[in-house]
């Protein structure tokens, strides 16, 4: 049953790629859709109030610092937001606050959710005033998830067009996706979670008289306002300590299920946007079918360590796979699913405790982060991110048939491969330094609270990889809420966020400015199947050229142990 | 070709500032008010936390899993939510299989387990009977693990076993679609009609 639900996931998410990559090129190129009518004079309003020209566009330069600013304001504006806001009305009571909003928790909660990463040192339902969640993480689901898809768009231009020095107008790109991409699919979906079970008000913690006598406080709040947005957002920080497990923030099988589409298919369907606007569908689709061979290497690893019983188990009479951290209606098969979609969609909505997974279903979600989440990943950042590696591939197919490397008519030359190259090692660079820097110091092996050994080196490397990817997941063994980690934890978020972005769109920008170069008898084609394999091959060996040391210090000696 | 427009720090500011605020406004407080009215209307139960009342009193939440020990309940899986079940501190242990404690945990609550349904040393349990849960909340327990429960709780009740295996049968789910998910049973509700059921003969 589980094989039968993991293959009907990845079937709907490949069918619905393509109807929705045709849609958000039409979106994003200002074409008719049939939301229009509500949208356009939305749109005609926002585009007044903040003075925006939408003809006027910007160089590769304007664009990254428009999306910088942005980021930086929204962390800005939610980190005042964080510090005052004892002083907001509405519930929960004072009492139930326990979590002290230190100025550091503040920053770095603050940076993670403009970064996407939403990665969360602190549990919701003691730390948050409802409002906090509405009007601080809620916005910054919507206008950092909007943001990254735009970056995303702003690079398949540079890749697509010719001879020119504008990739777009950020301002313009932003409030299309918010308009016609995420507001309505939030809306028909979020009421959907509701109708599952996803609570939605704004009434006062209950003290429930239990029926052998105790007296349990059950949280609630407008949990379904972010229940899908942060999914759909690529951002994942949940309204409950437990996230994704909790049965409020995801009642059922089917809510779960939503969830992962919510993840899964915009990423997905980019690869369809990006052949669109590049006018060649055919190398989409070989994205795609890199992404989804990736994908199923990742759930096949995760899912034979989880439905297996542990190793340490054995003798103890015991039937079943490993359910420690797992939650009933989950089982090992909805667990292992969303441990991989989570991973691969930069959102660290996980239903589980990962940290009790066994080695090699923690290799399966870290190795997908350290990849730089390629596998649909980030809303904007996967798409890029997996163009990066093909371009990777591109330059070594083209040296090995002795011919300027070139992908889709752009040549890559000396100034074009500095740059994929510094993307290619911006990531170990950070997570290997900080992991180290981690586990060398005091503070940093003072997170490791609860378990030591291999799995403590694996926890500090997953931090690192969860905040460079902004992906927010965390094995919860590891407590971060200190300065050391808060301080950390931030470099690495903003880091990947803008570190990544403004090195893809500063390419994107001198794509933009070539010619395209025509195809000829000696070109090297990139949208074959044999152009895919290489293209995984550069994925795979590029990542384990970077992290088979520290894959061997933790998870595989951590498997090797009996 | 025109030349590239430079960035301007001056003509960005206004749509950064009025774009931070007009979005934030209509993303974090316009769509949640437009939710919560549909939802009010639409899902008022589910809405407010699907609680569960009996004569009148909230007795919790049908998603939220609550401790329970009497002998005339069934018992939900172990919890590391605070010191059990706190609706407060939703979590797991956390603990690796490579971690000693992981198995002394699961070995200790599996031993528990037998001894509180009079199962023989060494007789196979179910594994969510002995695994504390993601969110330490889990409203729900597996069919294999109520069946070895039934014994128990109908001894308890004086009720035949048919009876209460009847109301478990009652208060369990399906797949979704018969592929999403796992089977399993709602302990409180669950345990809920089972006091209804008593108050009901006596």
């Amino acid at each position: 049953m589980r094989w039968l639900e993991y293959a009907v996931f990845l079937a709907l998410v490949i069918a619905l790629a393509r109807p929705a990559g045709l849609y958000l090129a039409r979106v994003f190129d200002g074409g008719a859709t049939w939301l229009d009518p509500v949208m356009r004079p939305l749109e005609a309003g926002l585009h007044r109030l903040m003075g925006i020209d939408p003809r006027r566009e910007m160089s590769a330069g304007s664009y990254i610092l428009s999306f910088l600013l942005f980021g930086l304001a929204g962390a800005a504006g939610l980190f005042i937001l964080l510090m005052l806001q004892r002083l907001l009305p509405g519930g929960p009571a004072d009492r139930f606050l326990t979590t002290p909003m230190t100025a550091d928790l503040a920053a770095d909660t603050a940076v993670s959710f403009a970064t996407t990463t939403t990665w969360q040192a602190y549990g919701g339902e003691t730390t948050l005033r409802y409002l906090t969640q509405t009007a601080g993480l809620v916005s910054q689901n919507f206008l950092a998830g909007a943001s990254g898809l735009a970056v995303g768009i702003a690079f398949i231009r540079g890749v697509a067009r010719q001879e020119t020095g504008t990739l777009g107008n950020f301002w313009v790109d932003l409030v299309r996706a918010i308009l016609w991409v995420l507001l309505p699919i939030a809306i028909v979906g979020s009421l959907v979670l509701v109708w599952q079970g996803v609570p939605l008000d704004l009434s006062p913690y209950v003290a429930a008289h239990g029926l052998e006598g105790g007296v349990q406080t059950i949280p609630r709040g407008p949990v379904a306002a972010l229940e899908l947005i942060k999914n759909l957002g690529s951002n994942g920080g949940g309204f409950f300590n437990a996230n994704g497990a909790h049965p409020f923030e995801t009642p059922t099988p089917l809510a779960n299920f939503i969830a992962l589409l919510a993840i899964a298919v915009l990423p997905a369907s980019l690869t369809v946007t990006f052949g669109e606007i590049t006018g060649s569908p055919r190398a989409g689709a070989v994205l795609l079918g890199v992404m989804v061979a990736l994908f199923v290497a990742g759930l096949v690893i995760c899912d034979l360590s989880e439905a297996a019983t542990p190793h340490a188990l054995a003798g103890l009479g015991l039937s079943g796979g490993n359910l420690e951290g797992k939650e009933t209606r989950f089982g090992v098969g909805d667990t292992v699913l969303t441990a991989i979609v989570t991973s691969n969609g930069a959102t660290g909505s996980t239903n589980a405790a990962t940290d009790s997974f066994g080695a090699l279903g923690v290799a399966a979600p870290l190795i997908n982060m350290l990849l730089g989440e390629v596998v649909f990943g980030g809303l904007g950042s996967g798409l890029y991110g997996m163009v990066m590696a093909t371009l990777v591939a591109a330059f070594l197919g083209g040296l090995m048939i002795g011919r300027t490397p070139t992908y889709l008519g752009k040549r890559i030359g000396q100034g074009e491969m500095q740059l994929i190259i510094g993307y290619a090692l911006l990531t170990p660079a950070v997570v290997l330094l900080l992991s180290s820097l981690a586990l060398n110091t005091k503070p940093g092996l003072a997170g490791l609270t609860t378990n030591g050994g291999a799995r403590g080196f694996t926890e500090a490397v997953f931090a690192y990889a969860s905040c460079m990817a902004n992906n927010g997941q965390t094995l919860g063994g590891l407590n971060a809420d200190s300065l050391f980690y808060n301080l950390t934890t931030s470099v690495a978020m903003l880091a990947g966020r803008y570190g990544t972005a403004a090195l893809a769109l500063t390419l994107a920008g001198r794509f933009a400015a070539q010619r395209r170069v025509a195809v000829g008898p000696g070109t090297l084609p990139n949208h074959t199947p044999q152009f895919g394999a290489l293209i995984l091959a550069c994925v795979v060996l590029v990542g384990g050229l970077c992290y088979l040391p520290a894959l061997v210090l933790g998870p595989i000696s951590e498997a090797l142990q009996r | 070709m025109s030349p590239p427009p430079r960035p301007h720090l001056i003509s960005q500011a206004r749509p950064l500032l009025v774009g931070c605020a007009v979005l934030t406004l209509r993303t974090g407080l316009v769509f949640p008010a437009a939710l919560l009215a549909i939802a009010r209307v639409a899902f008022p139960a589910q809405a407010d936390g699907s609680l569960l009342k009996d004569r009148g009193v909230v007795v919790g939440s049908r998603w939220i899993g609550q401790r329970f020990v009497a002998p005339g309940h069934f018992h939900p899986r172990p919890s590391a939510a605070g010191a059990g079940y706190d609706g407060l501190t939703s979590g797991a242990a956390n603990l690796a299989p490579s971690n000693p404690r992981f198995a002394a945990d699961i070995a200790a609550a599996a031993s528990a387990y037998r001894r509180e349904n009079g199962l023989p040393a060494g007789a196979v349990v179910p594994m969510d009977a002995a695994t504390s849960s993601g969110s330490g909340l889990d409203p729900h327990i597996s069919p294999a693990n109520a069946a070895l429960q039934v014994p128990r709780v109908a001894r308890a009740r004086g009720l035949p076993e048919s009876r209460v295996r009847a109301l478990v049968a009652a208060h369990t789910h399906g797949r979704a679609f018969g592929i999403l998910g796992e089977p399993r049973v709602d302990v409180l509700e669950l345990n809920l009609a089972l006091d209804r059921a008593a108050r009901g003969s006596g």
